[in-house]
């Protein structure tokens, strides 16, 4: 079933901030996941994987690269679902 | 006409032993410390960050001299030590290794023949960071099955030879050194039964650059060119030879399919988890390791093998380099029961349930 925006970048804050710590408010659309949010590859593996399962979408490794924000994160799922 | 078998012969079987266990382990670790600061020398990064990504606080690399059959040799003395068996009481040799480097002949004939075993089946299996699980496997089917009684099994890597110290993927991760079990008979079930398995679709996330097919050809295309030898550039070879890691696809892979791997051995072995006394897994990486014990839902008070931080990433010598250190500081129980994974290039890997020596 596909979710708005919004359900998508809430539920993507909460997944970054059990595994990072960042601030949920923090996590906005326009934000880098490496320049702005400072989370590294692994950290990354762990939020797509955790994404997956809540979104119910598959997120491929190659693909994860062109993630960049977390904007990129939430047109990409809701793109999966549609 | 179809022929039609004689009939007039019928087959012995090997009488095998009901049951196999680890009779001792031994560890080599080789002299040279390099710590995170040495590695910052080679790569820009800095021990802060080698930490925090890996949980490796230093390694030990072996001498340029050294090889794989000397870590072996000084891995498997202290375990027949500890064993209570004696060279000639061996009846085959396994060597779990990526990093012999020849292609042919093996490295565990001559260790045989270095130890006092000359003349026993010696072989070398190629399951990278699985390798020891492999061997261990291997070698109690063969007491069960008959065709040996006492197994050496040696886990060994030369890692820093294949390591490109200006990859800033690897070349903080890999260590060197040697571990080593003997399996022999049991007179009750000490080794649990192996799951095991392999992933070809992820062939390229872990490997030699190029193959030394392609090496050979550049080399001979230069020659052919008539350029003298310093025209083949060293560090271009180097690379080549070297290998290489997709990290981030490897972490995944082994935290999200390992856990469940984990858990079957578990389950085969007809344990939960809470009768474990240790978890002893590959060495990878300590976010792996974490990310691992989070999925598997260990109990916490199990203690978990962490010698990665002072030995780094050494494939198939990590998990018997961990459970000797274990046993050594009485982290583990001798006679507890410590699950144990190796999982790495192919992808392979392999995990089972076993009694500590």
């Amino acid at each position: 079933m596909a979710q708005s925006d919004q359900e998508i970048l809430e539920g993507l804050a909460e997944i970054v901030n059990e595994e990072t710590g960042v601030d949920a408010a923090d996590v906005q659309l326009d934000k880098s996941f490496t320049e702005d949010l400072d989370i590294d590859s692994l950290s990354m593996m762990t939020i797509v994987v955790n994404a997956e399962e809540k979104f119910g979408v598959r997120i491929p490794d190659d693909d994860v690269k062109n993630l960049s924000t977390v904007g990129d994160a939430v047109k990409y799922i809701k793109d999966a679902q549609a | 006409m179809a022929s039609a078998p004689k009939g007039t012969g019928s087959l012995n079987a090997a009488p095998g032993a009901r049951y196999a266990r680890i009779m001792g382990v031994g560890g080599y670790r080789p002299e040279r410390v390099i710590t995170n600061e040495e590695v910052c020398t080679w790569i820009d990064s800095s021990d802060e960050w080698i930490r925090e990504r890996s949980g490796i606080v230093s390694r030990r690399w072996a001498a340029p001299d050294e090889t794989v059959v000397d870590m072996s040799e000084a891995a498997a003395k202290p375990a027949l030590e500890a064993a209570g068996v004696t060279p000639d009481q061996l009846s085959a040799v396994i060597v779990a290794t990526v990093t012999h480097p020849y292609q042919t002949p093996a490295a565990a004939p001559l260790l045989a023949t270095r130890l006092g075993a000359n003349g026993v089946p010696a072989f070398d299996i190629s399951a990278a960071c699985a390798g020891y699980c492999h061997a261990i496997s291997i070698a109690s089917d063969m007491v069960r099955g008959g065709s040996a009684e006492r197994v050496l099994v040696i886990g060994v890597e030369k890692l820093s030879a294949f390591t490109d110290e200006h990859d800033r993927g690897t070349a903080f991760i890999f260590g060197d050194g040697a571990g080593a079990a003997v399996v022999g008979p049991s007179d009750h079930a000490a080794i649990g039964p192996t799951v095991w398995g392999s992933d070809g679709t992820h062939w390229e996330t872990i490997m030699q650059k190029e193959p030394w097919t392609d090496v050979r050809r550049e080399w001979q295309a230069e020659a052919a060119a008539q350029a003298p030898t310093s025209a083949i550039d060293p560090a271009k070879t180097y690379a080549a030879t070297s290998l290489a890691m997709a990290g981030p696809s490897v972490f995944r892979w082994a935290v999200w399919q390992m856990a469940p791997v984990a858990q079957q051995a578990i389950d085969a072995a007809g344990i939960t988890a809470d009768d474990l006394d240790v978890f002893i897994p590959h060495q990878a990486n300590m976010r792996i390791i974490d990310a691992m014990i989070k999925q598997l839902k260990l109990p916490a008070d199990i203690p978990v093998a962490r010698d990665i931080a002072e030995t780094g990433n050494t494939s198939a010598a990590s998990i018997p380099l961990a459970t000797e250190r274990m046993l050594r500081e009485g982290e583990a129980p001798h006679g507890g029961l410590a699950l144990q994974i190796g999982f790495g290039a192919g992808l392979a890997y392999a995990a089972q349930v076993v009694e500590l020596p």
